[in-house]
């Protein structure tokens, strides 16, 4: 007998039956198809999408995200480059190869030195943008593809995200809903909330164990209608 | 690693009059506690969200066979492979199967419970394949040829003077005369060591924090990142999950997540919660060209239907272990397996069993916290009793114990003859602890008199006051 059926033999002789009648596994899976929600705290839920921005900041704040808001997307250059100059890092960034990123005005900030593509060893600091941001827990939505590599995100000491307002959500599960309406699960998804950070010596929290020191948002904030 | 179960009261003695482990576990008693207060209190579903959370994780164990099922033919249509391990023998082979298909000499290990429960590490050790730890507790433990001593925070049994000793003796190459007096420093240099060994590993291995059926996905928690460099950098990724991490949907892990971080930590949400869906898309730019999963059962199915079928909820949260007396008293290192405090008493004895495991279940007080701050409500005192009652009923508890019991049992069950009893001894001993109140040594109790003092009755038994206030006219109030 193969390992994966001596396993499912032995779950099942724990469970005291066979293997599902049809009708009851129909009726999980029509339970997998509708993934309908469970309780969502009314945290973020109860708060119209102004308030839900102040959480997603308040909440990003309080896990030493920076957070810079601009009033249109052709500011997100100048922002960029005072953010690096103000932490005394060099003007270079790894770029994600985005349209949406490369339509902004860089010509505005010729001294910036931008490569796009995937992070290699040695980046400094990287730009990306996001599929959604949850106001719940001040949490970033990140996902993979040919535009937006998952290296980006851990590798360099810095790590710049450009968020619309219009993308903050206020849960979790919208975060799934705006993942799933993108069409099949991407490779990865990453939910990021803060710098990284590690407790393990003396419970002591310090910032930069091995993912980016510095997580700075760039909000867009341009009063836009909400979709 | 072998179990050292057995010897868990000369463990626990020993950690009792450490001053390091002490001083260590003297600074968890407080924060872990504190902080998940203050994080539910900021939650008012927390305790409606217990509950989401308990049903959840029954609804797919009444229904693995069918979530796996599930899960396997999703993680096969997204280009993944499924390897399934009865126990950690097949596991480890398995993983070095394909650490070997693809001529692997290195492995990023990010942190997992269920490579520390099959002791991957020697194993790949022994074939030639260098594991190298990269969560900042795991690495230093590792450094120390250590069992990790706690489920979330592998090296909470050390001060930072250790881990500099630890580095210095570790990172020859550099400078000696260097400062480590920081825990800043000591990260620092952690992530400059590790940094060119993510990058040169051919294989990462993570573990997981939750599979899902619907997206064939998995989910890792990690607040270092490090468990995203071991995944995303290798060629090869490998996930190590029990076969009980199972749930429905992607809601359901949101329900499970959010009582996990704030149950652990205190933390809100942890720093990174990644889901990884098979291997890199066509286009993508970066990601492993292969993606692996080991389901491991190693004992678990075994406890569907039973006693301990409630134990396959466990998220490994660690809250039972962080309000737990004993565990604070001894640390995690006496309980001389993998998973220490009230979770490693139930769980321990099932796969490494009862003969070896006997003490673990015994080391509690039953004050009951444990199962008071579980995320998903497991009721581990109950199940402790469970363990208890088979360690006697298999005849592996000490003869005096056993002997003991019975007598008491045979007083017990002629109710004249014990309160008579009872009523002599209460009274004999009030009176010769007369004038000391208590005392420092008794015949048959120095289990209880050598570490301190047994206080003297004063007299009168709790039966002979009731029947008094009762004959007085006082009510139940």
């Amino acid at each position: 007998m193969s390992a994966r059926d001596a396993i499912l033999a032995g779950i099942r002789r724990g469970l005291r039956r066979g293997p599902l009648p049809p009708a009851e596994a129909a009726a999980l899976d029509e339970r997998l198809v509708a993934h309908r929600r469970n309780l969502v705290p009314a945290r973020a839920a109860a708060l119209d999408h102004a308030g839900r921005i102040g959480l997603f900041v308040a909440m990003a704040e309080e896990v030493q995200t920076t957070v810079a808001r601009v009033a249109s997307a052709a500011d997100v250059p100048n922002e960029v480059a005072r953010y690096l100059a103000a932490e005394n890092l060099p003007a270079d960034l790894a770029m994600a190869p985005d349209p949406a990123l490369d339509a902004l005005p860089w010509d505005a900030r010729p001294l910036l030195q931008i490569r796009r593509g995937k992070a290699e060893a040695g980046d400094a600091a990287s730009l990306t943008p996001c599929l959604a941001a949850i106001a719940e827990t001040g949490t970033l939505i990140l996902v993979s593809g040919t535009a937006t590599p998952t290296t980006l995100n851990f590798l360099p000491d810095t790590h710049i995200v450009v968020v619309r307002a219009d993308q903050v959500v206020a849960s979790y599960e919208d975060g799934w809903d705006l993942v799933r309406q993108r069409g099949p699960m991407p490779r990865t998804v990453n939910f990021i909330t803060g710098p990284s950070r590690t407790g393990d010596i003396e419970q002591r929290i310090e910032l930069g164990a091995h993912g980016p020191r510095r997580l700075h948002v760039v909000l867009i904030d341009d009063g836009a209608p909400i979709a | 690693m072998q179990p050292t179960s057995r010897d868990f009261p000369a463990n626990a003695r020993a950690g009792l009059v450490d001053p390091v482990l002490q001083r260590a576990l003297g600074l968890a008693r407080t924060g872990f506690p504190a902080r998940r207060q203050q994080a539910i209190a900021r939650l008012p579903e927390f305790e409606a969200l217990r509950e989401e959370g308990r049903r959840i994780k029954d609804h797919t164990l009444a229904n693995l066979d069918f979530y796996l099922e599930r899960y396997e033919a999703v993680v096969i249509a997204t280009g993944g492979h499924v390897h399934w391990a009865r126990d950690a023998a097949e596991a480890r082979d398995r993983v070095l199967e394909i650490c070997r298909s693809v001529g692997a000499t290195t492995v990023a290990k990010g942190k997992s419970m269920v490579a520390e429960e099959i002791a991957l590490n020697e194993h790949l050790e022994r074939h030639g394949i260098a594991p190298v730890e990269t969560d900042l507790g795991e690495y230093i433990i590792q450094l120390r040829h250590e069992p990790p001593s706690h489920i979330i925070a592998p090296a909470i049994h050390l001060m930072k003077e250790q881990v500099a000793d630890t580095f210095r003796a570790a990172h020859q190459e550099l400078d000696p005369a260097r400062s480590l007096a920081e825990p800043r420093q000591l990260c620092e240099e952690a992530r400059t060591i590790l940094r060119p060994r993510f990058l040169a590993a051919d294989v990462g291995i993570t573990g997981a924090n939750f599979l899902i059926a619907e997206t064939g996905s998995s989910i890792i928690v990690t607040n270092e990142g490090n468990g995203d460099l071991s995944q995303i950098l290798p060629r090869v990724h490998i996930v190590l999950a029990g076969i009980e991490k199972l749930v429905p949907t992607l809601e359901d892990a949101a329900t499970l997540l959010r009582l996990l971080a704030r149950s652990a930590t205190g933390q809100e949400f942890s720093t990174y919660t990644t889901v990884s869906t098979g291997p890199r898309r066509p286009g993508d730019r970066d990601g492993p060209d292969e993606y692996h999963v080991i389901l491991l059962d190693n004992g678990r199915s075994a406890l569907l239907g039973g006693e301990f079928h409630d134990m396959l909820r466990c998220l490994r949260c660690a809250a039972c272990l962080n309000h737990c007396p004993v565990y604070a008293a001894v640390g995690g290192h006496a309980y001389g397996w993998v998973y220490p405090g009230p979770m490693g008493a139930v769980l321990t004895p099932a796969l490494v069993g009862l003969r070896e495991a006997g003490h673990l279940p015994n080391a509690s007080t039953f004050c009951g916290r444990c199962e008071s701050v579980c995320p998903v409500k497991i009721p581990l005192p109950n199940m402790m009793r469970h363990w208890r009652e088979r360690e006697f009923a298999q005849g592996l508890s000490p003869r005096a114990y056993r002997s003991g019991l019975r007598a008491w049992a045979w007083m017990a069950q002629r109710p004249r003859l014990y309160h008579a009893a009872a009523a002599l001894a209460g009274r004999g001993l009030g009176w010769f602890g007369r004038d000391r109140g208590r005392f420092r040594s008794l015949p048959l109790a120095s289990g209880w008199t050598l570490v301190r003092d047994m206080p003297a009755p004063e007299g009168r038994t709790f039966q002979s006051l009731w029947a008094e206030r009762q004959r007085a006219g006082g009510g139940t109030r």
